[in-house]
């Protein structure tokens, strides 16, 4: 007996993948003016790792926390923000703000809250980066983004045409715009693990999209005369089927770390699920293909093919 | 679709080795320890998931330089004292001390003295003819700057001598296997496993413990002595608050300490330290106890009046006691603290992330589920998808997996719970590759090309496509290493091994079986 095997997309599709870019491409660009505005309008929530301050995550050894009494003994002592986050019945995330008075004033915060708390709770984990390190941690932060865009720049750089390179990086600047929307609206933290996941979606984002440019790079020498937008939309449609069967096990896997992967990783998870799952890949078939068709990926082609089927001109 | 016997052996012999290598991290301690050096490497846990206590210190270079100066107007005084040169005006002015010299015919004579002051630079400046110390002179004003690359050579020094200090002061407390390293310039990581609240450890640490056993000075009172300070003393509080006039001479510092114990005194029953001099400092405690018997000496730590006894008699053993209202803790932490030595120069907590068993215990728990789950997700979709093949693709990201483990193990790799999440995330990217060359054999097979020939095509061209895509990729986590720390360079590690085995088994791993699949059936057709 045969059980037949999964087809999630049929043989020899013809989507044209180009004519949608007449939505795509004002949708994205309106979505990413949007991503800018939510910037702007809400800004990042930054996490103590680049804003610095003391994160102190506590669990009741009875049964459930009461929040408001804890919060008003937290405000009286004179911490400035102070911000609790509950959750379940007996975690509590408790975040101050960092203290003025440089790296040693920083200390002092976590010995006046566990002498104001007691042994009641449980400290699970308490974080405290001073003024200096979380200056320092932006600043990787940024040059990690700018070298691994520069990098990878540089590898498509030798790998394809500059055409190739330029709009896989129009598409991953899309990407993280998106992505950094996406976390201005949500308000998760934005931490040294935001950056991680936003690396990721970056490289998984230009994984798809080589993907793509490999197969029409190599329809653009097998056919010479076809023209450009049927070669990019054939291209698209026949790695189609792999974009969506990889796209389902790298979703399976994002789902498993965010429904079970505790909450240590959740914002992570978050970020990387909203970045892959539903940006990286349309971002590779709408966008990166697409573009192609104004990079003057086709020019070049175009004239040798001329010049090979009128050899006469050329030879003196 | 053709492996001779020797590269078929030869791959699964590698590829077994490498996952054999994570086996070692399955044994009991006892099994472990058990084991020769050589296989003797795991996988250590990182504190998000053991729990522990994460410290990153920084020396105080500002201390260092201000001591440093300091250092040299006093030397520049002995110097030019001890030469019997008339000078004016000697002043310390950031790293520059200046002084006039009275005589102009002095002038050479004190040049040549004070550049015996200077110093070539070791470590990596030797060999080189680089001096500490920039010296000049303009009429008379002779000018000493302690050079940069001076600043930078002892701020090394101090971190190296507190790293020694912070070592011993750790290893007091008892912990397994803490890790103390420098980092950078002027800092120090102390990593400590299993440690709960770090507070103790933080006030261990954070004390320069700097002993110095003082005459008080009786001359003059606290009131003169703040409104007008003295030139050979100082006022000084203790914990209470309670000032005194001490003198500025050392009679006996720290270092001259062989040991130090917490005891409860005989008579009044109240914590004290027993404390015992090496032969020098007896010496010269002797002498001074002898010439001053019945006035006061002050015990000072870290410029604080622990206590200042009258001296009823000789103290002529070299043994002493330090009482000041100490509790069990407090004497048994000052123990410590005097027999590691005082620090060379203060260190501030710069960073602190500590996390509970509890919650490392339930996110190695929370980590592992999602593991599981998201491989059991793809493997049934994979299986769904290709069939045999998908069992095949199975199997590859099994071994996948199993060399992650294995080299993360070989190379005594950190496992964080972001790292998890990479391995995790591997298991999602790994199968790309498959799919991407079963996509293509379908293509191929489609295009109307024979069972073998569709195989080899597929393979072929859709090897430079994994080795592209992966590459991108792998850009990320090399960067993300470089610029991660902590939990996050152990997802860029996991991560970055990942694409590295990814690209392994899809050009050997993932061919070999199907190849010794073909040559085994022979089929006219494949069954994807």
């Amino acid at each position: 007996m045969r059980i037949p095997l999964l087809r999630l997309v049929p043989d020899d599709t013809k989507i044209d993948f180009v004519q949608f870019r007449r939505i795509s491409f004002p949708l994205s660009a309106i979505l990413s003016i949007l991503a800018v505005l939510a910037y702007f309008h809400y800004g990042l929530n930054l996490g103590i790792d680049f804003k610095g301050g003391t994160i102190i995550e506590v669990q009741s050894k009875t049964e459930k926390i009461d929040i408001a009494p804890m919060r008003a003994t937290l405000e009286k002592l004179d911490l400035g923000e102070v911000q609790l986050q509950q959750f379940g019945a007996n975690e509590v995330l408790i975040r101050i703000a960092q203290q003025p008075g440089g790296d040693a004033a920083q200390q002092a915060v976590v010995t006046k809250v566990r002498a104001a708390l007691g042994d009641a709770v449980e400290y699970r984990r308490v974080e405290v980066v001073g003024p200096r390190v979380s200056a320092e941690l932006l600043g990787y932060g940024i040059i990690g983004l700018g070298l691994a865009i520069i990098g990878i720049l540089i590898y498509l750089w030798f790998r394809f045409e500059w055409q190739f390179a330029l709009g896989a990086m129009i598409a991953n600047v899309h990407d993280i715009a998106l992505t950094i929307g996406f976390m201005a609206i949500t308000q998760i933290d934005f931490d040294l693990t935001s950056v991680a996941a936003l690396l990721t979606i970056l490289g998984y984002s230009l994984n798809d999209t080589v993907v793509i440019y490999d197969r029409i790079r190599e329809l653009l020498r097998k056919y010479k005369r076809l023209p450009m937008k049927e070669l990019l939309n054939e291209g698209v449609n026949q790695t189609l089927s792999r974009s969506v069967i990889t796209h389902i096990t790298v979703t399976l896997a994002l789902v498993a770390l965010l429904v079970w992967g505790g909450r240590a990783i959740h914002g992570f998870a978050a970020v990387m699920t909203f970045g892959v799952v539903l940006v990286g890949t349309y971002t590779s078939v709408f966008i990166a293909a697409p573009m192609l068709m104004y990079l003057g990926v086709g020019a070049h082609r175009d004239r040798e093919s001329t010049t090979e089927n009128t050899p006469a001109r050329v030879t003196p | 679709m053709h492996f001779s016997t020797t590269r078929a052996l030869a791959i699964i012999v590698f590829s077994a080795i490498v996952c054999a290598l994570a086996v070692p991290n399955l044994f009991a301690p006892a099994t472990f320890d058990a084991l020769p050096g050589a296989l003797k490497r795991k996988m250590v846990l990182g504190l998000d998931l053991q729990g522990g206590s994460h410290l990153l210190l920084q020396v105080d270079a500002d201390f260092v330089r201000k001591e440093k100066g300091e250092n040299l107007r006093d030397d520049v005084r002995r110097v030019l004292r001890d030469a019997k040169i008339g000078y004016t005006n000697l002043a310390l002015q950031g790293l520059t001390v200046s002084v006039r010299i009275r005589e102009e015919k002095d002038v050479q004579e004190a040049l040549r003295k004070l550049r015996e002051l200077s110093q070539p630079l070791a470590g990596v400046f030797s060999g080189s003819n680089i001096q500490d110390l920039e010296i000049t002179e303009t009429g008379g004003l002779i000018r000493l700057t302690i050079s940069n690359a001076g600043i930078i050579q002892r701020i090394g020094q101090s971190v190296e001598q507190s790293i020694e200090i912070v070592r011993k002061r750790v290893d007091e407390l008892g912990t397994v296997e803490p890790s103390i390293q420098r980092q950078g310039l002027d800092r120090i990581l102390v990593q400590v496993p299993g440690l709960d609240n770090p507070k103790r450890l933080i006030d261990l640490i954070g004390q320069t413990a700097k002993l110095t056993f003082r005459m008080v000075d009786l001359t003059t009172s606290v009131q003169q002595a703040q409104a007008s300070p003295p030139a050979d003393s100082e006022v000084l509080q203790s914990n209470e608050g309670q000032p005194y006039v001490i003198e500025k001479r050392v009679v006996v510092a720290g270092e001259d300490l062989i040991d130090a114990q917490p005891s409860t005194d005989q008579r009044s029953g109240e914590w004290v330290v027993n404390f015992r001099f090496n032969s020098a400092g007896a010496r010269r405690f002797a002498n001074a106890t002898r010439d001053n018997v019945g006035r006061p000496f002050a015990i000072v730590l870290d410029n604080k009046v622990i206590s200042a006894p009258n001296i009823r008699e000789p103290i002529l053993g070299g043994q002493g006691q330090i009482s000041g209202s100490f509790t069990a803790q407090t004497a048994n932490d000052l123990a410590i603290l005097l027999r590691a030595g005082a620090l060379p120069a203060p260190l501030t907590v710069i960073e602190e992330r500590t996390v509970g068993a509890g919650l490392g215990g339930d996110s190695i728990q929370a980590g592992l589920k999602a593991a599981w789950i998201g491989s059991i997700f793809v493997i049934i979709f994979m299986f769904v998808t290709y069939g045999l093949f998908g069992l095949f693709a199975n199997i590859a990201v099994a071994v996948n997996v199993g060399m992650i483990l294995g080299i993360l193990s070989l190379l005594g790799a950190t496992l964080t719970l972001p790292g998890i999440a990479g391995i995790v995330l591997t298991v999602g990217i790994a199968v790309d590759s498959n799919v991407l060359i079963y996509e293509r054999i379908r293509e191929e097979v489609r295009a109307g090309r024979s069972a073998l020939s569709a195989l080899n095509a597929g393979f072929d061209r859709a090897l430079a496509t994994i080795l592209d895509s992966n590459l991108t990729t792998f850009i990320a986590a090399v960067v993300l290493f470089y610029v991660g720390t902590g939990p996050v360079r152990g997802f860029a590690v996991t991560f970055g091994i990942g694409i590295l085995t990814t690209l392994f088994t899809a050009f050997t791993f993932t061919r070999l079986l199907v190849a010794l699949w073909y040559h085994w059936w022979r089929p006219k057709t494949l069954p994807i």
